[in-house]
C-alpha cells in the first residue's frame, strides 16, 4: 500500500525544485502591441519593423508587435474598434489630432502618470514646442512626437529651367505663386493641360493643405482648448478664396478634388511642377524623381505658415503598470535622437528634438542633402493642427467645405458658413 | 430560323466590343504587376517583365497569414453553412410544422437584412459576447444563410418521397434518410451553393473589416485595404501585384472549372 | 384534406423544430435581433465616455432630418440602386442572350462577362482607381487619343457616382448573366419557334416570348440587385471615401462612417432603421406587385 507513496514523493519533490526554480527565473517578457499608421510613400513598414527588433535586442525582457493598421484614419479607427472590444493595444502612433477624441473616449493615459520624475520633465522639455502644441492639453502630456511634418513645397528644377525662370528660386509669396504656376502651366496643341503648375491635393484631409493657406492668411481655424472653431472668418473664407482662384481663375491648378496618394507620382510623371505635399515624402520624392527637384517653404501670404502634422505616441488606459514601463522604455528609444535622426532619415519626417539634428548622422546627411532643414525652419512658423472634440466629425464638416468650394458647388463663403455652422453644433456640448 | 449575316456580325461585334471592355481591368492589372512601375502608365510594347513587384508586395505585407485567415474564414463558414442549412432545409421540406411558412418568410428576411445592413448592432453584438477579433466572430453571422436554406428547401422538396421508403425500411431514423436519400441527391445543388458561397466570402469586406484588428485574423480583402491605402503614395505596379494575389486563387479556380462552375449553376436551375 | 394523425404532427413540430433550432438561433442573433434592437437603440443617445446613454424619444430622427449629410446619402443611395440595377439586369440579359446565342467564341464571352463576379471589389476598386486618375489614368489616356481633355472622374462631383455606379454594373452584370443563362437554356425552343413562324420579328419575340418568360428569373435578380445597391460600400472605402464633399457618400457608408468613425451609435442606429425601412419597403413591393405578376402557371 506504501507502494504509491515514494511516486508521489518523487512528484511533490519535482515540484517543488521546479518552484524554486521559476521563482529564480527573471519575470516573463512582457509584450506590448504597437498599432501605427503609414502615410507616406516608401518601405515604411520594414523600417518601423527593423526598428521594433532592433529595440527588443537591446530590451531583452520585452516583445513588440507591431501591427500595420493603415491610414490615420483606418489606425484610429482600428484603435477605438479594438478598445471598445476591450482588447486596446498597449502602445499606438495615432495623429496628434486625435487627442481630445482620444481622452472624451477615456482610452489613453497622460504620460505624466507613468513619466513622473523630474529629468521626465526635462525630457518633455527636450521636444519642439511646435510639436508639443497638438501634444498637451490641462496642463498634462497626453503624446510624444514620432513622426511630424510641415507641409513643404517641392519643385521641379527642370520645368522651371524650360519655363524660362530661375530654377533655384521658389515662389516667396502668393503673388509670385501664381506668376510662376501662369509660366509652368503647359498646354497641348487642342487646349488640355499636359502640366499643371502648380498642385496642392485635396483628398482625404483637405482640412490639413488649407491650414497652410490659412496660416499664411494670418488667422487660426480653432482655440487651444479645441472647443471653438473660426471656419467662417474673412480672413478664412479669403484664404479659401485663394485656392480655388488658382483652378478656376488662374487656371494654374488642377480643378476639382486633388488627390493625395497621387500627387507624388504626378509630380514624378511632371503632370505638375509644384506640389505642396508633407516632408515626410521627402524620402520617396528623392528615391523615384528622375529630375532636379527643390524643397522650400511654403509661399508667405500675409506670412509664411504652415501646421504641423503627423503622429505621436499614445500610451493606454488599460496598460498595468509593468506594460506601461515598457511602452515608456519603448517610447523614449524611439524618439532618441539617434533614432529620431535615424527615422527621419529615412522618411523625410522632421526629427523631433533638436538633439537629433546635431547627431553626427543628421549632420551628415544634410551636409548632402540640405532639404529637410526647410520642414525644421519652417516650425518657427508653424501653428498646431486643427484639432478639436469629435474631431473626426469637425474636420468632416470642413473637408466637405473644403470639397464643395474647390469643385465650385459652393461658393467659399457659403461653403465656410455651413461647415462652421455644422461645427458649432457639434462642439455645442463640449462648452 | 435565318438571321442576317449582318445581325449576326453586329451582334458578334457588340458581344465582343463588350467582352473585351469587361476583361480589360484584369488585363491591365495583370499587365502593369509584371512590369515595372515606370511603365504602369505608360503603355510600351518593349517594357521589360519582372517579377520584383510580386517579390515587393509578398514582402510588404503577411500574405500567407492572410491567405490562411481567409482560407479559414471561407471554410469555416461554409461547413457551418452546409450543416446548418441542411438541418434547416430539412426541417422545411419534410417537417412542415404549424406556422412553418411564416417561420421561412421570417428566414427569408435574412435575403434582405444581410449581417453588413445591421453591422453597428451585431458589433455591438459580438462585444457582448466578448468575441471581438477573430475568425469565429467574422464567420458566425453567416452560417445561417437565408439563401442556403431556401435552394436546399427547393431541392428537398423536388425529390419523391418513395426514396425514403427504401432508407426507413432499413430501419433509418429521419436523420438517417436525410444522410443516406436527401444529401446524395442534392449534390448539384451543394456544389452550386458552396460555390457561391466561397466566392461570396472571399471576397467580403465591410464585416471582416470591422471585426479583424490583428493580422492573426486579417483576412486578404481587408489586408489588401491596408496594404493600398492611397495616403501612402500609390506605386499601381505593387498594388495591382497585391491585388492579384488576392484574387488569384478564386480566379484560377474559376478559369480550372469554369464549366463546372456554370453548369452546375444551370443544373441546379435556380430560379 | 385529411386531418393529419396526432403522432405525426407531433413528430413534426418536434423534428422541426429541433433541425430548425440552430439556424433559427443564428439568424435570430444576427438579423431579427439586431434589426429590432436598431429601432430601440436609435432612441437612445450616445454613451460618451462616462456619460450613459439617456432615452430621447426622437431626437436622433428630429437631427437627422436637419442633416444635410443624410438627405445627401439617401438621394445618392437612390439614385445608385436606379443607376445600377436597371443596367445590371439589362446587361446580363442581353450577355446571357449572347452567350446562349451562336456566336462565335461563346466560351470567351461567358468567360470575360463572369470574371469580374470572382474578383474582391477592393482588389477591382484599385484597378478602377488607377482607370479613373485624371492625366495619365486609362480613361484619360484613351480620352487623350481622341483629343479630348482629361477630367477628374472621381474629384468632381457630377461624375463621381456614375463612375462608382459603372463599376457596380460591371462586378455584378456577369453574376446575374448566369441566372438568366440558366432559364434561357431551360426554355423550351417551340416557344420561340412558334412566334418566329408566326411572322413575329426578333424584338417581338423577346418582349412577348421570351422576357415574360425571364420574369421569375428577373426577380430573382432584382432582388439581389436591390440588396447589392445598399450593401455593397466597399469601392467607396477605397476610391472616393464618400467625397467630394459626399458626392459618392451612401446610407450604408454613412452609417459606417457614423458608427465607426465618429463613434455615434445612436445616430448610426437611426441611419440603419431608415435602411431597414427602405429593405422593408423593397420586400414588400416584391411580394405584392411583383410577384402576383410573374407567375402564371
Amino acid at each position: 500500500m506504501t507502494s504509491w507513496f515514494t511516486p508521489l514523493r518523487r512528484l511533490a519533490a519535482c515540484l517543488g525544485a521546479t518552484t524554486l526554480l521559476a521563482a529564480a527565473l527573471p519575470a516573463s517578457a512582457v509584450e506590448l502591441s504597437f498599432y501605427y499608421p503609414v502615410a507616406v510613400g516608401g518601405p515604411v513598414t520594414k523600417t518601423l519593423d527593423d526598428m521594433a527588433a532592433s529595440f527588443e535586442k537591446e530590451n531583452p525582457g520585452i516583445t513588440i508587435k507591431p501591427v500595420y493598421a493603415g491610414s490615420y484614419q483606418d489606425t484610429i479607427a482600428k484603435v477605438l474598434t479594438a478598445a471598445k472590444g476591450g482588447a486596446a493595444p498597449n502602445v499606438a502612433v495615432l495623429l496628434s489630432t486625435d487627442m481630445f477624441t482620444l481622452i472624451d473616449e477615456n482610452v489613453i493615459t497622460p504620460f505624466d502618470k507613468v513619466a513622473n520624475t523630474p529629468a521626465d520633465q526635462e525630457w518633455f522639455k527636450s521636444f519642439y514646442p511646435g510639436f508639443m502644441a497638438n501634444s498637451q492639453t490641462g496642463g498634462k502630456t497626453w503624446g510624444i512626437p514620432f513622426q511630424r511634418s510641415t507641409v513643404v513645397m517641392y519643385w521641379n528644377k527642370d520645368l522651371f529651367k524650360e519655363a524660362g525662370l530661375d530654377p533655384n528660386r521658389a515662389p516667396k509669396d502668393w503673388n509670385e505663386l501664381v506668376e510662376f504656376g501662369k509660366k509652368l502651366t503647359r498646354r497641348d496643341a487642342a487646349g488640355n493641360v499636359t502640366t499643371w503648375g502648380v498642385q496642392v491635393p485635396s483628398s482625404g484631409f483637405p482640412y490639413w493643405l488649407f491650414q497652410c493657406f490659412t496660416t499664411e492668411n494670418g488667422v487660426e481655424l480653432m482655440n487651444a482648448a479645441g472647443t471653438e472653431t473660426y471656419f467662417d472668418k474673412p480672413a478664412v473664407v479669403d484664404a479659401l478664396q485663394y485656392w480655388v482662384d488658382l483652378s478656376r481663375k488662374h487656371a494654374i491648378h488642377p480643378p476639382g478634388v486633388v488627390e493625395w496618394g497621387t500627387t507624388p507620382k504626378d509630380f514624378f510623371e511632371r503632370k505638375a511642377a509644384i506640389i505642396w505635399t508633407t516632408t515626410g515624402n521627402l524620402t520617396n520624392i528623392r528615391a523615384n524623381a528622375k529630375f532636379d527637384f527643390g524643397v522650400a517653404m511654403l509661399p508667405a501670404g500675409k506670412q509664411p505658415g504652415s501646421p504641423t502634422g503627423g503622429g505621436n505616441f499614445y500610451l493606454f488606459d488599460k496598460n498595468t503598470p509593468e506594460q506601461n514601463a515598457a511602452a515608456l522604455k519603448f517610447v523614449k528609444w524611439m524618439t532618441e535622437p539617434k533614432r529620431a535622426a535615424e527615422w527621419a532619415i529615412a522618411t523625410g519626417y522632421v526629427a523631433v528634438s533638436p538633439a537629433a539634428w546635431d547627431t553626427p548622422e543628421m549632420k551628415k546627411y544634410v551636409a548632402d542633402f540640405p532639404a529637410p532643414i526647410v520642414a525644421r525652419d519652417q516650425l518657427k512658423y508653424a501653428v498646431a493642427e486643427l484639432s478639436t472634440h469629435e474631431n473626426q466629425r469637425v474636420t468632416k464638416a470642413l473637408n466637405d467645405g473644403l470639397q464643395a468650394a474647390l469643385t465650385g458647388a459652393k461658393t467659399p463663403e457659403a461653403a465656410m458658413k455651413d461647415s462652421q455652422r455644422e461645427a458649432e453644433r457639434i462642439l455645442r456640448s463640449y462648452r | 430560323m435565318q438571321h442576317s449575316r449582318f445581325d449576326y456580325w453586329l451582334n458578334s461585334l457588340g458581344a465582343w466590343a463588350l467582352g473585351i471592355l469587361w476583361v480589360l481591368p484584369l488585363l491591365y492589372a495583370v499587365w502593369s504587376a509584371f512590369h515595372p512601375t515606370e511603365y504602369s502608365a505608360n503603355f510600351s510594347l518593349s517594357a521589360p517583365l519582372t517579377l520584383d513587384n510580386f517579390r515587393a508586395a509578398w514582402a510588404a505585407a503577411p500574405f500567407p497569414q492572410y491567405f490562411l485567415n481567409t482560407f479559414l474564414l471561407v471554410s469555416s463558414i461554409l461547413v457551418g453553412q452546409l450543416v446548418l442549412c441542411t438541418l434547416g432545409a430539412y426541417a422545411f421540406a419534410r417537417f412542415p410544422f404549424p406556422g412553418s411558412n411564416v417561420v421561412f418568410g421570417l428566414v427569408l428576411v435574412q435575403l434582405l437584412v444581410m449581417p453588413d445592413i445591421v453591422i453597428v448592432e451585431n458589433y455591438r453584438s459580438l462585444h457582448w459576447l466578448g468575441m471581438s477579433d477573430s475568425i469565429a466572430a467574422m464567420a458566425l453571422p453567416y452560417m445561417a444563410s437565408a439563401f442556403g436554406i431556401f435552394l436546399l428547401r427547393q431541392t428537398f422538396k423536388s425529390l419523391p418521397r418513395e426514396l425514403e421508403e427504401a432508407a426507413r425500411i432499413e430501419g433509418c431514423g429521419p436523420l438517417g434518410v436525410l444522410w443516406r436519400v436527401y444529401v446524395p441527391l442534392a449534390k448539384p445543388t451543394y456544389v452550386a451553393y458552396a460555390l457561391v458561397s466561397v466566392s461570396y466570402h472571399w471576397n467580403n469586406f465591410l464585416w471582416p473589416l470591422i471585426v479583424s484588428n490583428s493580422v492573426n485574423t486579417r483576412p486578404l480583402t481587408v489586408g489588401l485595404a491596408v496594404f493600398s491605402g492611397t495616403d501612402q503614395g500609390i506605386d499601381w505596379a505593387i498594388i495591382n501585384a497585391a491585388t492579384l494575389f488576392a484574387a488569384a486563387p478564386l480566379l484560377i479556380a474559376f478559369l480550372l472549372f469554369q464549366r463546372q462552375f456554370v453548369q452546375s449553376f444551370l443544373r441546379a436551375g435556380i430560379r | 384534406m385529411s386531418k393529419q394523425l396526432n403522432p405525426s404532427r407531433r413528430m413534426n413540430i418536434t423534428y422541426g423544430w429541433l433541425l430548425l433550432l440552430p439556424s433559427a438561433l443564428l439568424l435570430v442573433a444576427f438579423t431579427h435581433y439586431p434589426a429590432l434592437a436598431t429601432f430601440w437603440h436609435s432612441a437612445f443617445s450616445t454613451p460618451k465616455g462616462i456619460r450613459p446613454a439617456r432615452f430621447i424619444g426622437f431626437d436622433q430622427y428630429r437631427a437627422m432630418a436637419d442633416d444635410p449629410v443624410f438627405w445627401t446619402a439617401l438621394v445618392n443611395n437612390l439614385w445608385y440602386a436606379a443607376g445600377t440595377i436597371v443596367p445590371a439586369i439589362a446587361l446580363a440579359m442581353l450577355m446571357a442572350l449572347w452567350v446562349n446565342g451562336k456566336l462565335a467564341g461563346r466560351g470567351f464571352l461567358r468567360l470575360a462577362f463572369f470574371t469580374p463576379t470572382v474578383l474582391p471589389m477592393i482588389a477591382v476598386a484599385n484597378i478602377w482607381l488607377f482607370f479613373y486618375t485624371p492625366g495619365y489614368g486609362l480613361l484619360d489616356q484613351i480620352r487623350g487619343v481622341f483629343g479630348l481633355s482629361a477630367h477628374n472622374w472621381l474629384g468632381s462631383p457630377d461624375t463621381v457616382l456614375w463612375c462608382l455606379m459603372f463599376v457596380s454594373v460591371w462586378k455584378d452584370a456577369g453574376f446575374f448573366m448566369i441566372f438568366y443563362l440558366a432559364a434561357l437554356q431551360q426554355m423550351p425552343p417551340e416557344l420561340r419557334e412558334a412566334a418566329e413562324l408566326e411572322g413575329a420579328n426578333r424584338w417581338q419575340v423577346f418582349r412577348r416570348v421570351t422576357f415574360p418568360l425571364l420574369m421569375p428569373t428577373t426577380l430573382f435578380v432584382f432582388v439581389n440587385a436591390v440588396v447589392n445597391a445598399f450593401r455593397l460600400v466597399d469601392h467607396i472605402v477605397v476610391m472616393t471615401r464618400g467625397g467630394p464633399d459626399n458626392a459618392s457618400n451612401l446610407l450604408l457608408y454613412y452609417i459606417y462612417e457614423t458608427g465607426f468613425k465618429f463613434w455615434d451609435s445612436g445616430y448610426a442606429a437611426a441611419l440603419t432603421v431608415v435602411l431597414l425601412l427602405i429593405l422593408a419597403l423593397v420586400a414588400l413591393l416584391q411580394f405584392t406587385v411583383l410577384e402576383r405578376r410573374t407567375h402564371y402557371q
